[in-house]
């Protein structure tokens, strides 16, 4: 295989990746803030292309998008103190199947308010017919748009944490609720805002993919069970072990298509996530550097 | 005890006056049809089920099918192989109809074979591959064109247009599945050879990687056989990719909705497909132009919408089967013999022209090789 054609596989699987590391962050965000598994963030990403796809017929696309996706974050906020702010302990086997009775509804909802057929967003730039070469692969504009926002994303996130009083708080919650809560932080509206946020990330991933990938009302699903998988694969909480489990897996399953007839693509990458988890269960970069905080950052004295 | 006598007979003929199945109800023709009309296939559904329901209304407004008001039942099976079989149950044991029209795709008709042929209730599938009439089973009838013959088309064409190696993307659905063998056992009789030949999910969305490795094995042409919302993906993907051979499509391309779904990408790809796509380019002189004329004018009256080669499906088998009953009245054996002994009947997807060997009636010519263009379908300039 020449270098044009492993780099061609390489690109999209790092595009792939990058939107299961997405979903996987929003696992994440949400685990740390209240140690609960969200299993509805793969609709997120549904409801955010679904949104953006109606509103584009009447709004240009960037409001269209910033609409759906600030609406998707509200959403989330919904779902989050109607359902889920009276869960006083994260109970798991309760929050699971709440999480998973919301990701069925809010699937059902779409199918009503929407149809079953399959949508695309339009193209952020260009249309579906341009390619641009890159070091001699090629490859459509909208992937390389996918790489940027996921890219930006991950830095936000990063510095939101690291530098806002916010996102220190959020940190500071996740490592010791009661302690926190003794400095004044008001722990459930940062958990409110840890689900705006994963929900509006989750929307705009799922703007940024649609035109590729394009968006039915059913997506979410194996959306989640990727994302989520790149999220214990990374170790639960830690935020940059996801991206870099989420870009792993879609390598991985970028590469077995260029090796295995193309049925074998979720085989071969499940059975290696399998085996990694069976032989380091806590994920691949679990107490690396740090202990708990939704960035991974240690903390304490350590 | 004389009392729960009474009461046990009682409940014998009331138990009896309920299933009057066995009473022949010879004054309404019931006509059962199963189609995909929401789902993956709703280009193959909608249309079928629109034209079915004109039909169905037009026939009752003249006074049925030889005097015979017709009831249709239609069940969407959503291209769900599950639902199909269920539906079809009901339809043969509840509602006793006389023939089932559809499903719209090979998969459910595969598994619909069976059952139909055992209830001896007639099937007229609305799907494509060889396999549901070959080996023939006696209920059970296509009236599309049998997939061999798209293969065998695209063939001539590729051999005229000097191409002799391919690549091949089939879905991993019962359509899917039966080009990819037509394709396989045809290619060597033409001259051309697979150079690769992979499948996909029929729920995949993105398909540039295993365009990639097509594209790596140095192919001149790419022939993908589906009808799900891939076959427009993959257009789409290619030139996303700078791939450009040529791309040539099953006869399952037959909607106009995949051209919009592919847009600009979907310009000069090649399949074959029934002339009711281009029936304004037909010369007068050509024996289906005024039926195709005539549904075309219709359908777009009614729908306002393009109408596709799925809806001529529905269209012949309402047709066929009308045309039987009309000859041999309601007794589903007469009307099983009627249908073998149709010759040379004008239909929208061809002519047809059954026998006890052949349940499908059409040949290659119910093909012609279409092409993009604008957006539009025009035929292939020869």
């Amino acid at each position: 295989m020449g270098g044009a054609q492993f780099f061609q596989y390489f690109l999209s699987g790092v595009a792939t990746g990058s939107i299961y590391a997405i979903v996987g962050i929003g696992f994440n965000i949400i685990y740390n803030a209240t140690g609960m598994i969200n299993f509805a963030q793969g609709e997120f990403l549904m409801l955010g292309g679904m949104m953006a796809i109606s509103l584009q017929t009447f709004l240009p696309l960037p409001l269209a998008i910033t609409a759906a996706v600030a609406a998707t974050g509200l959403l989330g906020v919904a779902m989050q103190i109607v359902f889920l702010s009276w869960l006083r302990k994260p109970d798991v086997l309760r929050m699971i199947i709440i999480t998973i009775g919301l990701s069925i509804l809010i699937r059902e909802a779409a199918l009503h308010v929407w149809d079953e057929k399959v949508h695309a967003l339009a193209f952020w730039t260009g249309d579906e017919t341009s390619s641009l070469a890159v070091l001699g692969a090629r490859l459509s504009p909208q992937l390389l748009w996918v790489l940027v926002i996921s890219g930006l994303m991950v830095a936000g996130l990063t510095l939101f944490f690291r530098f806002t009083l916010t996102g220190k708080a959020m940190r500071a919650c996740a490592s010791n609720g009661t302690a926190a809560r003794l400095c004044g932080i008001k722990a459930p509206r940062l958990v409110t805002l840890s689900f705006f946020i994963a929900a509006a990330m989750g929307a705009l991933a799922g703007c940024v993919v649609s035109p590729i990938t394009q968006t039915q009302y059913d997506m979410g699903m194996s959306l989640a069970v990727k994302g989520f998988t790149c999220a214990v694969l990374g170790g639960l909480g830690n935020v940059g072990a996801a991206v870099a489990a989420g870009i792993l897996v879609g390598v991985l399953e970028s590469a077995s298509i260029a090796v295995l007839p193309l049925a074998y693509k979720d085989v071969v990458a499940l059975t290696i996530m399998l085996a990694i988890l069976l032989v380091r269960p806590q994920g691949l970069f679990a107490g690396i550097g740090r202990k708990s905080g939704p960035l991974g950052q240690a903390h304490g004295g350590a | 005890m004389r009392g729960r006598t009474v009461f046990s007979v009682a409940l014998i003929f009331a138990l009896l006056a309920a299933f009057p199945g066995w009473a022949a109800d010879a004054d309404t023709v019931k006509i059962g049809a199963i189609l995909s009309v929401t789902g993956p296939n709703a280009n193959l559904g909608t249309p079928e089920a629109r034209t079915l329901q004109m039909l169905v209304d037009r026939a009752n407004a003249s006074g049925g099918i030889a005097g015979r008001t017709v009831e249709l039942f239609l069940r969407d099976s959503q291209g769900d192989t599950g639902k199909a079989i269920s539906f079809a149950k009901e339809l043969i044991e509840e509602q006793q109809v006389l023939a089932i029209i559809g499903p719209s795709t090979s998969g459910e008709s595969m598994k619909l074979k069976g059952l139909c042929n055992d209830s001896e209730t007639i099937l007229l599938s609305c799907a494509a591959a060889e396999t549901i009439v070959n080996p023939v089973a006696k209920w059970v009838f296509k009236v599309a064109p049998k997939d061999s013959f798209a293969a065998q088309m695209i063939f001539q064409t590729m051999k005229n247009m000097g191409i002799s190696r391919i690549g091949v993307l089939t879905s991993n659905s019962g359509f899917g599945q039966g080009g990819k063998a037509q394709i396989e056992k045809l290619a060597p009789e033409s001259g051309i050879t697979v150079g690769i030949s992979e499948v996909y999910d029929k729920d995949a969305t993105d398909l540039t990687g295993v365009l990639t490795k097509i594209r790596g094995e140095n192919v001149q042409a790419v022939v993908n056989w589906s009808t799900e919302p891939a076959q427009a993906i993959i257009v789409k993907n290619m030139k996303q990719l700078g791939f450009d051979v040529p791309l040539f499509q099953s006869h399952g391309f037959g909607n106009l909705a995949y051209v919009a779904a592919a847009g600009k990408a979907a310009e000069g790809l090649i399949f074959p497909a029934g002339r009711v796509l281009v029936a304004d380019t037909l010369p007068a002189s050509n024996p289906q132009k005024k039926v195709l004329m005539d549904y075309r004018s219709a359908y777009i009256g009614l729908f306002k919408d393009e109408p596709s080669t799925f809806g001529g499906h529905a269209f012949d088998a309402f047709t066929i089967l009308a045309e039987a009953v009309s000859k041999a009245g309601t007794d589903r054996n007469k009307v099983r013999d009627s249908i073998e002994e149709i010759k040379g009947l004008v239909g929208i997807t061809g002519i047809f022209t059954f026998s006890p060997a052949d349940h499908n009636g059409l040949s290659m010519d119910a093909f012609e090789m279409l092409t993009v263009k604008n957006g539009r379908f025009t035929p292939l300039a020869p």
